[in-house]
């Protein structure tokens, strides 16, 4: 299997599926000439023409909205948000409009596209471009939310979400472009959206994340180890559909659970999971869920500042320990 | 008395179009009898005074052309050639609706008509319809989009970044606007820094034109041209059809803000007996045949009712369809 970027895995997708499929049309801001903010798009106006690889204005909601349209008029349009951040001035067409729109017309059109939106702290961004909005997207029925941490993850469900008929948002971290991992180059490789993937097996604590988070997640499983603490790193994929029922069997086998988000602590992504495991697993549970959050702060941007609004290595290794240590 | 009317269609397209409006018109105005016996209940937003702007426009549109509309949509789907009855259970909340009784008054939808939806977002609709328009492009077919809006959403920026964008990428958007100048109780001189809305084109390189929505033969003629400059020209094009509604905004609003006197002179343009008066005049109808298009008028909308009133409800598991596919 070829190693690659995660970059270069999306890419590779994109590429893929408009080699396949005829009907999938990119744009964004700055996404052709230009190959992307974060060169996701490299070298796609070259191979497929102004046709199917367009710029277009800085309007988020219409950039949405116009997907919305083409997709019901029989397109697979890919659209990419510059930053995650910019999906606020595009919310209307997102929450009002593609989540509803098959729902409250009866079923009677579907909207295969797929929104990209690149997101996440940690590169000293400030306030405004380091947002984690997983929540905002999940909390909407209507629409499929993927949140890939690795490569060869990238790659397979970029690609389910652009053959799926649902409207998917495709979060994808600034932080991991550069990550580099095996990746598939079998151009039927998939990976179905809405299934968890056990990154690690372990028999003491279930670690539940997602995105930059299982990486670090990942890390501190393997500081642990050398504490003899067994972890279990449950990889969640897609927040919509959310993969239930494996990390429920996780935590009720290892009787512990971490639930690790980027995102605010306050309505966040853990107070969801952790009530699932409570209600799931109460009678098999030796301690209670901890949750490890983003700060509820705006982001700031000195270094020393944005490092404590952020997960960190250390942090969900401590908050392992503490479901071990028997005091709560 | 030399037909002025029929040197621009055939007779029947004439009288159609006034069967259209007549039928528009007793449709509203059951729907008002039957929100009031607590039969529609939720919003319900009606189009009478308004019909000139549906019927003249659609008849002038090709069959396969996209149509997108707001919230005030009952027309505009019926004329198109949406069953009064699935409309009408539609509005009563019944699985035999045109949405399954899921969308109600306001978000009527039906793809085999290319009536691809009522939007209850003010200009939520605009960049759908320039999506439509992209699509329709890209795969060659021979179909443009028309979205219809009101004269309150041309202050939404998805009207300008429509508009720029349909311009830009050089779409086949023909943009409808229905001036009845009020966006619910704040009219057009209190809400718009420049009320001759079709002049707010001119920042994004578009033609337009102003038209009397209250004559169903201007509205069609307008229309008529613009399509087909948009087809030819595969490029936006705005039309301001100068209208009214006889009604208040929904059924919730009692009218405080404009005065009897101003309805009155409005009523007075009434699109269809203003038009049954020109058929007549110029001998295209009978004083008889025009009251057997009511008669008949009548007749499908009290079986829209009927149907309404005897379909079922919807399932309990409805609940959870359509959300994935
Ligand atoms: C984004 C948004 N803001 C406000 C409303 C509430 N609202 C519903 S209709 C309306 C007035 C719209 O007026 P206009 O576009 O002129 O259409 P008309 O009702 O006259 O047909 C308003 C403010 C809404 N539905 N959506
Ligand atoms: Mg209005």
């Amino acid at each position: 299997m070829p190693e690659m970027t995660y970059r270069d895995a999306l890419n590779l997708a994109l590429k893929e599926e408009m080699r396949r499929d005829p009907s999938v049309v990119i744009w964004g801001e700055d996404v052709a000439l230009y190959e992307g903010s974060f060169k996701v798009t490299r070298g796609l106006l070259a191979e497929f023409g102004e046709e199917r690889v367009k710029d277009t204005p800085i309007s988020e909601n219409t950039i949405v909205g116009v997907a919305a349209g083409a997709a019901m008029g029989g397109l697979r349009p890919v659209a990419e948000l510059m930053t995650v951040n910019f999906a606020l001035l595009a919310m209307d067409q997102i929450i009002n409009h593609v989540t509803k729109i098959r729902y409250m017309f009866g079923g009677q059109v579907t909207l295969p596209l797929v929104i990209r939106a690149p997101g996440g702290g940690g590169s000293q961004l400030a306030a405004q471009h380091s947002q984690s909005l997983e929540t905002y997207f999940m909390h909407a029925p209507g629409m499929y939310v993927a949140v890939p941490a690795t490569a060869a993850d990238a790659k397979g469900l970029l690609k389910s979400a652009i053959r799926d008929d649902n409207p998917v948002m495709f979060l994808e971290h600034e932080l991991l472009y550069n990550s580099k991992g095996e990746v598939p180059d079998d151009p039927e490789f998939v990976i179905p959206l809405g299934r968890a993937d056990v990154k690690r097996a372990g028999k003491d604590v279930t670690i539940v994340a997602y995105s930059r988070m299982t990486i670090l997640a990942l890390q501190a499983a393997e500081e642990l180890e050398k504490e003899g603490i067994s972890c279990e790193v449950v990889d969640l994929r897609t927040l919509t559909p959310l993969d239930e029922e494996t990390f429920v069997e996780s935590a009720k086998r290892t009787g512990r659970a971490v639930v690790v988000e980027e995102c605010w602590r306050s309505a966040g992504l853990g107070g969801h999971l952790a009530a699932i495991i409570a209600e799931e697993c109460f009678d098999r549970l030796l301690a209670p869920v901890r949750r490890v959050s983003g700060l509820d702060v705006p982001m700031p941007y000195s270094r020393k500042l944005e490092r404590l609004c952020i997960p960190q290595v250390e942090g969900i290794a401590a908050a392992v320990r503490e479901t071990l240590s028997g005091k709560y | 008395m030399e037909s002025k009317l029929r040197a621009i269609l055939p007779d029947a397209e004439l009288l159609k179009m006034y069967e259209q409006m007549v039928l528009a018109r007793e449709f509203e105005e059951s729907c008002a009898e039957q929100y009031t016996k607590g039969h529609i209940t939720g919003f319900l937003h009606l189009y009478s005074g308004q019909e000139a702007v549906a019927v003249g426009a659609t008849a002038a549109l090709h069959r396969d052309d996209y149509i997108l509309s707001a919230y005030r949509e009952h027309a505009q789907a019926i004329v198109r050639g949406a069953e009064p009855r699935r409309v009408m259970a539609e509005l009563f909340g019944k699985a035999t609706g045109l949405c399954k009784g899921k969308g109600g008054s306001m978000h009527l939808f039906s793809p085999e008509l290319s009536f691809m939806g009522g939007y209850a977002i003010v200009g939520g609709q605009f960049p759908i319809a320039v999506g439509l328009a992209f699509a329709a492009t890209y795969r060659k077919e021979d179909r443009i989009a028309a979205c219809f809006f009101g004269d309150g959403a041309v202050n939404q920026g998805t009207f300008h970044e429509s508009l720029n964008w349909a311009r830009l990428w050089e779409l086949p958007v023909l943009f409808v606007c229905e001036n009845n100048f009020y966006g619910i109780g704040t009219s057009v001189a209190r809400a718009s820094a420049l009320s001759d809305i079709h002049r707010r084109t001119c920042g994004y390189d578009i033609p337009s034109v102003r038209v009397d929505g209250m004559d169903v033969v201007a509205v069609h003629e307008a229309v008529k041209r613009g399509a087909e400059w948009v087809r030819e020209q595969s490029r936006p094009y705005l039309i301001e059809a100068m209208t009214y509604r006889f009604r208040g905004h929904s059924m919730a609003d009692p009218g405080k803000y404009r005065s009897l006197a101003e309805v009155e002179l409005w009523k007075a343009r009434d699109p269809i007996p203003n038009f049954a008066k020109r058929l007549v005049e110029e001998g295209i109808a009978t004083e008889a045949q025009l009251s057997g298009i009511r008669q008949q008028a009548l007749v499908t909308v009290a079986d829209a009712v009927a149907f309404a009133e005897e379909s079922p409800w919807p399932e309990d598991d409805e609940v959870y369809r359509d959300i994935y596919v």
